[in-house]
């Protein structure tokens, strides 16, 4: 199975050669973030460095104060009395000057990387194509943003620091022992090789439960995020008891990975530091008998087996940084795989410019189909010319959501040409596209933030006067006057206050303010009550005309809607079944043909006594 | 919203979920002290060893004792840490697991009024990395400051043995430091307590970004988003930097007085010991064991830092904690003597808690098994007046009066108990919402009798019979980790849903609006044999879905201003002919009409003022 992107995500068996895939992909992104920041990060860790330097610099000092300073005062001289202790503050200011130093450094280094990973993150996100978000949640998206990226913040924060000085402090204490006597020192790196095993095994079963605690902890987050965002349906049908319980059940599973990954740290740990003194034990036999037969001096044995015993010291922390280096390692692994998705809907190499787009749209042999699947619009050809309203009608999944996603590039056409003023659609640079076509759906969605905040999404930058313009034509101005600040009004979380209608019209004053060249509106009138919608008709046929917020020519529009009021007044009207077009003229030419048109008008006339 | 609580205040809170483990955490705690007496003690012992046992020509059997000493002294260490994890580990991942699934089941309870103020990653954020670091700081970061605190302290003491002059300078550091932690502590805890929240509220951002993922890409705002999401992140950055400083500043203090002290020291001991007070013994023993001090005194700043952290981490917890849930059970819950469906609206107000009133004394009389529907003018009340059934949302006069009642067969719905009240009543509404789950498994939710017949006719009746073509049929994933489905489709589920639960009073809230004409009539048609016993109260928007009902209640301007059938209110009522009748007597002038209704509308409105 392969392991590209976030396919295979879920699983944390990972074949032999997909483990070293997915863990070089890990440590690339990893390398790619620190990259930016190499001068400081190798500034953070001489700082580390010197740091130590003048620690160790304190207890010499020391030394120099007791053997030298003492003598030299009882013989009459203070002078090495106050070098010692002139020495000895400025060591100590030294140190604690450096440490500030290094731990708002390390700060600023990680929290850099963080900040970079988070962008990245984003931005992706947004790139990638609607198809990608349909089937990963959004929930694994917030997983990926907040608990993954918790981790590698872990690692930035915990390890570095502690890494550099321990293993400074493992070369200095190394040196001294080889220095005193050969033999010993062999016998302490010979504990590398216990070491080493124990660290392999360590590596290869935390890789496991550590990809299983973020398979988990995604989960976990994906239940959460759903049940708070549907709250609403939770109650309504007394979700609770049942989700209480999976809840339970995955933080269980939570529980039980963390618990494991913990052990298996809590194995090493202690395996490393009992490998140490086993390693203490070992120099001081080999030494004893020595010192027995009169190879080695007494006071020599001691020095060896006390800098043995503090050579391992730092091992304590050195484990504790390979198991947040391997926490996060795992939790990069997904982060990596999301980066790695391409999105399917690309932005144009040499993209075409189109300043004034006139909105003249052409299908040529368009054919379309959802991934590998069945294709939704066999061979269309199809001509829109430039300020012409199109109505779309058919029965639901007849393809008209398709076409209008297809002209919004929100999917790519899988062969043919599909062209805005003779430009390919591909082409054409992603900002200019998305000022010439705008899509409003029936899912009117509110960002947190002020109601004039959600307009201005249309077209930032827009003024308060414009921002109540579009409203007025649209006839959402009233009851956005009404609410409790006017236009600065909080619409809280995915509008909860403001009804579903309000929403839409809030969305519709969005798309308003936006004047796009071509407006496409799928469903955007169906939680409207009839004069509601008539304003918002009255208003957009206003700006369809061109006589709208600014003086222009023609607006192209695409509607799709079940409620023919608003197909009756546009120019033409295109019945699709089953991906193509059964029917393309008029609206009054359509219902005197007596076709499908003409069935669904007559019923849905019925419909409305 | 940081309401600044004492450090033990909060932390006592903390007591009831440690209780039960409190026993292992001593055991923890005596661990990890004698795993450090034993690490210290080694030393010492390797002393005694080397410089009484080891001699030249000495018996091998002593090089033997001492090696095994050795040996078994490491292995108590080693032990002693992996003996730690084992007491501390699981009971601190059980307590964090608890206090997430009771976090959970509190959300679950929590008003949806609650729901509309917090967002879902502020939400998450507490229930993911504020637990997850407050195990942490149970396992690890309280047993170590315990451990350090005494190691200190008795470090201090030993001091005092040796020479109470050179311990009094070194203990004059600590009253500084002292005052200096208080006001650390109180800044500290600021910082930290705003981290936590951006993290928070960068977290609603994602979610957000993702879910309004169609607006984002039908207008090409991601750049807008990013640079928003850029901002807050970059927010957060700075928050983190400025704690890290902070942190660095109380790690310098701690790091320096206390050398500075020793410097001091160690010009006032050689004085001492020029003069003979002091011998050179005593002073070379206390600067090892400042040595040793030294070391914990340092470490002290991460882990007040994390003791702080945890605090308010345990804050935001029991800030939500804390958030009564206004709807509840009663605690002697009423039944009406026969459950026949009647519903009725007593003088019921309705007011957000933080906006102006929306329902005024609504009082409206729906007979057992009939259909009623609601209509108004987009944002006249008629959503909130339906959410007040299951409630939802619970009735409310405002500040100075009393909201009213809902009622059913005479009972108030705040007196039946909250479960019993949404089995009696089932809701479907506009905005849908699926659940990660099958078909089935979605229809079936709230279904007394979950059966395949059940399943069958709730999708027969809503029209949704595409579900059995989908690829597993009914068993097919649906929501949002599975197939994504279109507006029309999913209304129809939730509909199915509805009907499925078997309620004696339903409520629909314009459920039809993304389905065409043809299916809409089906559905209509199939309906009104189900609805034959169920009191149905539905909110209209199309003159179609108003024939379903035996009578309509008008809602102007949070009143019901007229109840009747349809024919009557046509006939009487201006208002009514204004919001539901989009059927002129000649429709073909749409221009001249649409005029025509404007001016009716200004009328309207200034009427209404």
């Amino acid at each position: 199975m392969s392991t590209f992107g976030t396919s295979n995500e879920d699983n944390a068996h990972l074949s032999r050669s997909d483990s070293k895939a997915v863990r070089r992909r890990s440590l690339a992104l990893l390398g790619s973030l620190i990259r930016p920041v190499r001068v400081r990060f190798w500034l953070t860790l001489a700082m580390v460095v010197l740091s130590q330097a003048t620690r160790v610099a304190g207890p010499a000092i020391i030394a120099f104060g007791i053997d030298h300073a003492l003598p030299a005062l009882q013989a009459g001289s203070n002078g090495p009395l106050v070098l010692a202790g002139a020495l000895y503050l400025a060591a100590a200011v030294a140190t604690a000057a450096l440490t500030a130093l290094y731990v708002t450094s390390t700060a600023r280094l990680s929290q850099a990387m963080l900040l970079d990973l988070r962008l990245r993150v984003f931005r992706h996100t947004q790139r990638l194509s609607l198809e990608f978000h349909e089937k990963y949640t959004s929930g694994r998206i917030i997983a990926r943003q907040t608990s993954d990226l918790e981790a590698l913040r872990e690692l930035l924060d915990s390890g570095v620091s502690s890494l550099a000085s321990g293993l400074l402090f493992m070369v200095f204490t190394a040196i001294t022992v080889f220095a005193l006597d050969w033999r010993s020192g062999l016998i302490m790196l010979a504990a590398g090789i216990p070491m080493f095993f124990l660290a392999r095994w360590y590596q290869k079963h935390s890789q496991i439960a550590f990809r299983e605690s973020r398979v988990v902890s995604a989960r976990l987050i994906v239940h959460f995020v759903e049940t708070m965002t549907g709250i609403r349906a939770v109650k309504a049908f007394r979700k609770e008891k049942e989700n209480a319980q999976r809840y339970g059940e995955l933080s269980e599973d939570y529980r039980r990975v963390t618990v494991r990954s913990i052990n298996l740290n809590g194995i090493f740990q202690p395996g490393l530091v009992l490998i140490g003194n086993v390693c203490v034990a070992v120099v001081l036999l080999f030494g004893g008998f020595r010192v027995l037969g009169g190879d080695l001096a007494v006071g020599v044995l001691l020095a060896l087996i006390l800098s043995t015993k503090r050579f391992f010291q730092p091992v304590d922390q050195m484990a504790m940084f390979y198991n947040s280096f391997q926490s996060a390692q795992a939790a990069l692994e997904k982060v990596s795989g999301l980066l790695e998705e391409v999105p399917t809907v690309r932005p144009p190499k040499n993209p075409v410019p189109l300043p004034h787009a006139r909105g003249e749209i052409a299908f040529r042999d368009v054919e379309f189909g959802y991934g590998a699947g069945t294709v939704v619009v066999p061979r269309l050809n199809l001509h829109i010319p430039a300020g012409q309203t199109v109505a779309l009608v058919g029965q639901t999944g007849a393809g008209k959501s398709t076409l209008a996603k297809l002209i919004a590039r929100f999917y790519d056409v899988t062969s043919g040409s599909l062209t805005l003023d003779g430009v390919e659609l591909r082409d054409l640079d992603g900002a200019e596209l998305r000022r010439a076509v705008v899509m409003v759906t029936q899912e009117a969605f509110l960002f947190s933030g002020s109601v004039a905040d959600n307009i201005a999404l249309g077209r930032p930058g827009a003024s308060r006067g414009e921002i109540e313009a579009a409203a007025r034509a649209v006839g959402a101005h009233e009851f956005i006057a009404a609410l409790p600040e006017g236009y600065d009004t909080d619409v809280n979380k995915r509008g909860g206050r403001v009804s579903a209608g309000q929403r839409q019209l809030i969305s519709f004053a969005r798309a308003f303010l936006a004047a796009p060249a071509v407006l496409i509106l799928d469903e955007a009138t169906s939680s409207l009550d009839i004069p509601s919608e008539r304003l918002v008709q009255a208003g957009l046929s206003s700006l369809l005309a061109g006589t709208g917020t600014e003086a222009r020519s023609a607006r192209t529009a695409i509607i799709i809607a079940h409620r023919l009021s608003t197909v009756e007044s546009a120019d033409r009207v295109l019945v699709i079944h089953d991906g193509k077009v059964v029917e393309d003229g008029t609206p009054a030419e359509l219902i005197s043909s007596g076709g499908r048109f003409a069935a669904l008008h007559g019923a849905w006339r019925e419909s409305l006594v | 919203m940081s309401k600044q609580t004492s450090f033990f205040t909060s932390i006592k809170r903390l007591y009831p979920h440690v209780r039960p483990i409190l026993p292992r955490l001593v055991l923890g705690l005596l661990s990890a002290l004698l795993a450090s007496v034993v690490a210290l003690s080694i030393p010492q012992v390797l002393r005694v060893l080397v410089n009484d046992f080891l001699k030249p020509g000495g018996a091998g059997s002593a090089v033997w004792i001492s090696a095994v000493v050795i040996l078994v002294l490491g292995i108590a260490e080693a032990g002693l840490v992996a003996l730690r994890r084992q007491f501390v580990i699981n009971p601190a991942t059980t307590v964090e697991t608890r206090m997430r699934v009771s976090l959970y089941g509190h959300l679950q309870d929590l008003t949806v009024a609650f729901h509309d103020r917090w967002g879902s990653g502020q939400l998450l954020s507490r229930a993911m990395s504020d637990l997850n670091f407050l195990r942490r700081w149970m396992a690890f970061g309280a047993i170590m400051l315990v451990v350090t605190t005494l190691t200190v302290a008795i470090g201090v003491g030993v001091m005092f043995t040796m020479s109470w002059q050179l311990a009094l300078i070194f203990l004059a550091a600590a009253l500084p430091i002292m005052v200096y932690s208080f006001r650390f502590r109180r800044r500290f805890s600021l910082v930290t307590r705003l981290s936590q929240d951006q993290a928070g509220d960068l977290a609603t951002t994602v979610e957000e970004s993702v879910h309004g993922i169609r607006v984002l890409k039908a207008f090409g705002r991601s750049r807008e988003a990013l640079e928003n999401f850029n901002g807050q992140a970059e927010e957060l950055r700075q928050t983190e930097i400025a704690k890290a400083k902070q942190q660095a500043e109380f790690s310098l203090v701690v790091t320096l007085l206390p050398e500075l002290a020793l410097g001091v020291g160690l010009v006032a001991g050689i004085l001492l010991a020029s003069t003979g007070e002091l011998s050179i013994g005593s002073l070379v023993a206390f600067f090892a064991t400042a040595a040793v001090v030294a070391a914990p005194v340092e470490f002290s700043g991460m882990l007040l830092a994390m003791a702080l952290t945890a605090k308010s981490a345990l804050d935001r917890h029991f800030e939500v904690m804390d958030t009564a849930n206004t709807i509840t059970s009663p605690s002697a819950p009423q039944h009406p003597r026969e459950l026949r469906g009647g519903l009725r609206f007593e003088q019921a107000s309705f007011a957000f808690d933080d906006g102006g009133p929306l329902l005024h004394d609504i009082t409206l009389d729906i007979r057992p098994g009939e259909t009623m529907a609601l209509v108004g003018v987009t944002g006249s009340g008629k959503s909130a007046l339906l959410q007040l059934v299951p409630r939802l949302y619970d009735v409310s006069g405002g500040a100075e009066r009393t909201g009213g009642a809902v009622r059913i067969d005479g009972v108030d719905v705040r007196d039946f108990s909250v479960e019993e009240l949404r089995t009696v009543v089932a809701v479907a509404f506009e905005d849908t919402t699926l659940f990660s789950s099958s078909v089935r498994e979605n229809v079936l939710l709230g279904a007394p009798e979950p059966t395949e017949a059940a399943l069958d006719e709730a999708l027969d009746v809503a029209q949704a019979h595409f579900a059995y073509s989908l690829p597993d049929g009914v068993d097919t994933l649906i929501g949002e980790e599975g197939l994504s489905l279109s507006g029309g489709q999913r209304q129809r589920i939730a509909l199915a849903r509805a009907i499925a639960a078997k309620p004696r009073v339903l409520v629909l809230d314009d459920p039809l609006s993304a389905l065409d004409v043809n299916t809409e009539e089906l559905v209509e048609a199939r309906l009104r044999e189900v609805l034959k016993d169920t009191t149905t109260l539905i909110v209209a928007h199309r003159p179609s879905t108003v024939a379903l009902a035996d009578r309509v209640a008008l809602l102007e301007d949070g009143r019901i201003s007229d109840v009747g059938t349809h024919t009557e209110l046509l006939a009487r009522n201006q208002h009514y002919r204004f919001v539901i009748a989009s059927l002129d007597e000649c429709p073909k002038d749409l221009d001249s009409e649409l005029e025509r209704e404007l001016d009716e509308m200004e009328e309207a409105g200034e009427a209404r003022r």
